[in-house]
Formats: structure tokens, sequence, C-alpha cells
């Protein structure tokens, strides 16, 4: 009678499959982990290499043969954040003597310049921010509404309705550009804020539908059913039952369509002029003249780039429901 | 059934129309005006002899702007480009990603992250990765040829010079294997223990277990994944213009439809009629991957 039960102490949650015991097994795992992290080592490499860019000097970064040690400084930032002017030698001096000066100053004066004025690069990441930003939250505000249309309620000639919103998606943005860039001279919203705040909005706008519509999909409507009956409206069902299940689903969407907004090229190339151009085409244009400053580039890159890598870690969850449009859910 | 207890039920459903309604009727009419309208007017003009610098109005000259351009040699060059660069770029992604997601299907500690990081290059800006290969592969200042072993200057390629479209190639690979090989590993985590375990008993070798349960059951997402690139690679512009700026050999049907419509002549008329041949193969490939989609979504 003493021994009862022989029951496992802690609750058994995974099995191990039959083939995958023993050595062998085990030490092909170990290579495989071996292997992948000398791809990710492979994959990430052009991605320090920007990194450290972005803090060599001048020389620094057109050595050849390339150099991986070197002293770090923040010249590149520097010369990406402001316009400086170069120095006559006796003026360099004067300068030198001068105890003003705050640090910018100093980088730029090693160089033999002096700061007259801020660059073109802060407004430009400004207005990146500024039509992202509010294209984001109007596709998704209008996202959600649709979606939810869609998920809860048989609409006559809906998968055409989807099928339409998902085509606009795959248009080549060249094509669509030239009768934008007519109808926006004529309009006046050419080089606006608003326009491309409109045209982002309506490019996510697809993405935004698609991908809500299943998040939307996997909330039981059995409890707006339950509110309905207790004497809800459609409206405040909505409101108070459906929007707080779809948090997780809005913050992801949000993301994504920030980021698509956030690194769009070629609209902002072909709409836009100096008043409200992001910041992709400006880092090319860097390249045109004169010597290359690369370690501005890396650094206006690095900077551009920081957001995106935060949130790839922060969405790594929705990753693949984010870039297959809502398509495809598991991983 | 009474008068009464059919009315709420009706009243209900009226709102929920209004409801409808409200919640699709700005997306769809922003969509109309953004992407048929402008589609509609291009539609028009590629049959029109126009110019937005000028000030004549647009003359019709019917097909013309067609006949124009399947006659040209460049654009069938700039198609057979793209064509390549896709081929080429689509299939190194295939195999890259795939293996990638095989060597990642099993999980082990820090897998996930090694995972996460991996994905960080098809996050980024496609102009930024451009701009910086550009960096990278210069034969004196950029760091793949020193990585690849090249000692001398003088012998180490100058790869966007020599090999330009193969250089775009190998920048789309590396930012969108991991693309490739998200969308396996969801196929893979996806594949029931049982079958395996089934082939285990069974003495089935590991060779014969990849080729009838692996291959066959994440084929669906791997046809998906061939076409969503396969699109991409058409629309392709951004990373284009970042590495070449377009230079000959580089010039794909993107950059070529830029620079007909917003550079030089400014031919609106001709390059809306280009537009158009763009538009009807990505369409066609569109409409294969949903219906590619439709299956796996029913499986």
């Amino acid at each position: 009678m003493a021994q009862v039960s022989k029951a496992p102490r802690s609750p058994v949650l995974h099995s191990t499959r039959v083939d995958k015991v023993g050595f062998g097994p085990r030490l092909a795992l170990r290579l495989r982990a071996s292997l992948v992290i000398i791809l990710t080592i492979i994959m990430l490499i052009p991605v320090v290499w920007m990194g450290m860019t972005a803090f060599k000097s001048r020389p620094d970064a057109v050595a050849a043969p390339a150099k991986v040690i070197f002293e770090p400084t923040l010249e590149g930032f520097v010369s990406l954040l402001t316009t400086r002017r170069q120095l006559l030698p006796d003026e360099a001096e004067e300068y030198r003597q001068r105890d003003d000066l705050n640090f910018a100053d100093e980088i730029a004066l090693k160089r033999g310049q002096a700061i007259i004025g801020p660059s073109q690069f802060p407004k430009q990441l400004l207005n990146s921010l500024i039509i992202a930003g509010v294209s984001t939250i109007f596709s998704v505000g209008f996202g959600v509404l649709a979606a939810y249309a869609f998920s809860r309620f048989k609409i006559p000639g809906e998968d055409d309705m989807l099928f339409f919103i998902l085509s606009t998606r795959m248009l080549p943005p060249v094509v669509v550009t030239v009768p934008v860039f007519l109808m926006y001279r004529e309009l006046g919203l050419y080089d606006t804020h608003f326009g491309l705040i409109l045209l982002y909005t309506a490019f996510n706008l697809s993405f935004s539908v698609w991908l809500m519509k299943g998040f939307m999909d996997e909330i039981p409507s059995e409890y707006e059913e339950a509110a309905l009956v207790d004497g809800y409206t459609r409206l405040q069902a909505f409101r108070k039952i459906v929007l707080p299940q779809a948090v997780t689903g809005i913050a992801a969407t949000t993301v994504f369509s920030f980021i698509f907004a956030w690194n769009e090229y070629a609209f902002a190339l072909m709409l836009t002029g100096d008043t409200a151009r992001t910041a992709p085409p400006s880092i090319p244009s860097r390249i045109g003249t004169g010597g290359v400053e690369w370690a501005a580039i890396a650094a206006g890159s690095l900077v551009f780039l920081i957001p995106v890598i935060i949130v790839t870690f922060a969405l790594r969850r929705h990753l693949l429901r984010g870039v297959t449009f809502g398509a495809i859910r598991k991983g | 059934m009474s008068q009464t207890t059919m009315q709420g039920p009706t009243r209900r459903h009226l709102s929920d129309r209004r409801v409808i309604q409200l919640f699709i009727v700005p997306t769809m009419l922003l969509l109309i005006l953004m992407n048929i309208f402008p589609l509609i007017y291009s539609l028009y003009l590629s049959f029109t002899e126009y110019s937005i610098i000028s000030t004549t109005a647009p003359e019709w000259v019917g097909l013309q702007n067609y006949r124009d351009i399947l006659s040209d040699e460049r654009f069938w060059e700039n198609f057979a480009i793209t064509g390549r660069y896709a081929l080429y770029s689509v299939s190194l992604q295939m195999i890259v990603g795939f293996g990638m997601a095989m060597l990642l299907k099993e999980k082990f500690r820090g897998s996930g992250l090694l995972t996460t990081l991996i994905l960080v290059p098809m996050m980024v800006s496609p102009v930024v990765v451009g701009v910086f290969w550009r960096n990278i592969f210069n034969p004196s200042i950029g760091i793949l040829n020193p990585l690849l072993g090249y000692q001398n200057l003088e012998t180490s390629p100058e790869w966007l010079v020599e090999y330009p479209l193969y250089s775009i190639v190998i920048v789309d690979v590396w930012m969108w294997s991991p693309f490739v090989m998200l969308l396996a590993l969801a196929g893979l985590s996806a594949i029931p223990d049982y079958l395996y375990e089934a082939a285990a008993i069974d003495r089935a070798s590991s060779w014969f277990q990849f080729w009838r349960i692996t291959l066959p059951q994440v084929m669906p997402l791997l046809i998906i994944a061939v076409l969503f690139r396969t699109i991409e690679a058409f629309k392709q512009f951004d990373l284009v213009m970042g590495l070449t700026g377009g230079r000959p050999g580089t010039e794909t049907v993107s950059v070529r439809l830029y620079r007909e419509a917003l550079q030089g002549q400014f031919e609106t008329g001709s390059s809306s009629a280009l537009a158009y041949i763009v538009l009807v193969i990505i369409i066609a490939i569109s409409n294969l991957y949903i219906r590619a989609l439709n299956r796996v979504r029913e499986a």
C-alpha cells in the first residue's frame, strides 16, 4: 500500500522523439548550432561594418585596405548634422585660440572647418517622422475599421473587395507615380507633407486591412454578441470589447506600417523637392558631390537604422505575419 | 412570429449595415482615389503623345507607344536584365533561405535570438542597403574583397563595374534570404512530428525523409516565397538606384520607367505605356500568388 503511484513529480510538457536521442543526433545539433552562428555572423557583417564606419575619421573611412581597428570619433555624425566652411590656415589658427567652442566645433576644427549651421538631415529626419507617423495613424485607423467589418459581417462581394485591396499593394510605385504626380501638380500637393501622407496612407491601407483582418478573425465573436444581447450598440461593443482585445494586432500593424513608410524611397524621391523630402532619398544624393563622406553616410544610415532594429526585436513574434500581409500565421 | 419579436433584429441589422458602410467606405474611397484613378488616367495617357513638362495638350496616337516599346531593342534588354535578375536572385534566395531554415528547424539554446538577428537585413531601407553596399563592394576601401581573401588591390575584382548585375543579386540575396527562411521555418514547424517518427520506425533514411516528407510539406510555402520574391524583383527600384544608380547592365524596367517618366525628356505618354506593360506582368504573377495563397490557407 505504500507505493500508490509513480507519477512524475513535474508535469511532462514535451516528449522526446524516438529518433532524436543518443550521441549522434546531439552532435548533429551542435554542428547545426555552430553553422547557424557562423551564418548569422556573415549576415551581420555589413550591418556591423556600417556601424563601425559611422565612427571613423575621414582618412580611416577611406583607408585602403579597409581598416578594422581604428580610433573612434564622432566626426561622421558632426558632418552629417552640420554644414561647414573650410577655414583658411590663419583663420583656423585664430579659431584654435578661442575657448567658446563646443565639442562639435572642436571636431570640425580638427579638419580645419568651422560649423556654419545645421544640415538638411535633421529636417529630413523630422519630415520622415511626421510623414511616416501621421500616415501610420490614418492607415491603421481606417484599416482596423475595415478589417472589423470584413471579419464580422457577410458583405456582398467581400472576396473581390479584399482582392482589390491586396492588389493595390502589388502595384510598382513607379507605375502609379506619373498620374499621381500630375494629379498632385494640379492640386498643389507636390512636395507637401500632406501629399506624401495621403499616398503612404493609401499605400499602407491594403497591408493594414489584411494584417488586422487576420488578428480580428482570431478574436472570438461570442463576447461582442453577448454584449449586443446586453444592450450594447454595435459601436459600443466594437469600442469596449473588440478594440481592447485587438491591441496586440494593432500594435504590430502600427509598427509594420511605420517601418514601410519610414523606409519608402521611390515615392519620396519622385514626389518631393526640398520642403517635404524624407531621409531615404537624401542618403544616395550625398554620394554625388565631391569626395564621398562615408562616415557621414554611415552615420546617417545608422541613425536611420536604429529604430528598425529595435522594432525587429520587439516584433519578432509577428514578423512572419507582417511580411506576408497577415496571410500566414504560424512561426 | 409576432410583430414585436421581428422588430429587434431588423433594426439592429439596419444599423449594422450603417456600421459596415461607415467602416469600409473610407478605405475604399482612399484606395480608389489613389490607385484606380491614377491607373485609368495613365491608361489614357499611354495612348497619347504627351510630356508633363510641355505646355501642349496630350495628343491621341493610339497604339503607337506600345508599338514603339515592343520594337525597341533597349526595352527588350531592360526586360531581359530584369528577368535574369529575378531568376538568379530568387533561385539563390530559395536555396540559401531554405538551407538556413533546415539548420534552424530544430531548436537549440539561443536559436530564437539568432533567427531574429538573421532577420535584420530585410527590415533595413533598401536604398540605404544599396548605398552602403557600394562601400562594401569598393575594391580599395570595401571589406568584401579582403574577406574573400584578395590581398592585392591590383588583382581584386571591382564588383560594381565588372559584375554589376551579380552585385545586385548578391545584395538582394543577402537582404531577402531571411524572408524565405522565415516562410520555410513556418512550413517546417507545421509538419507533424509523427510523420518523422513513423519514418524513423520504418528505418527510412534521412534522405528519403527529406524528399518524401519535408519537401512536399513545405512546398506550398516555398511557392509563395518564389512568387512573392518574383513580384518584388519586378518592382525592384530602390536597391538598384542605391547600388549602381541604374548604370548600363543594371537598367531594370523600373529604373527605365523612372528615367523615361521623370528624367530627360519626361516622356509621359510612352512611359505610361511601359508602366502598363509592367503592370500586366505583375498582375499575372500576383494572380498566381493569390491562388497559391488560397490553396495554402485552405489546407
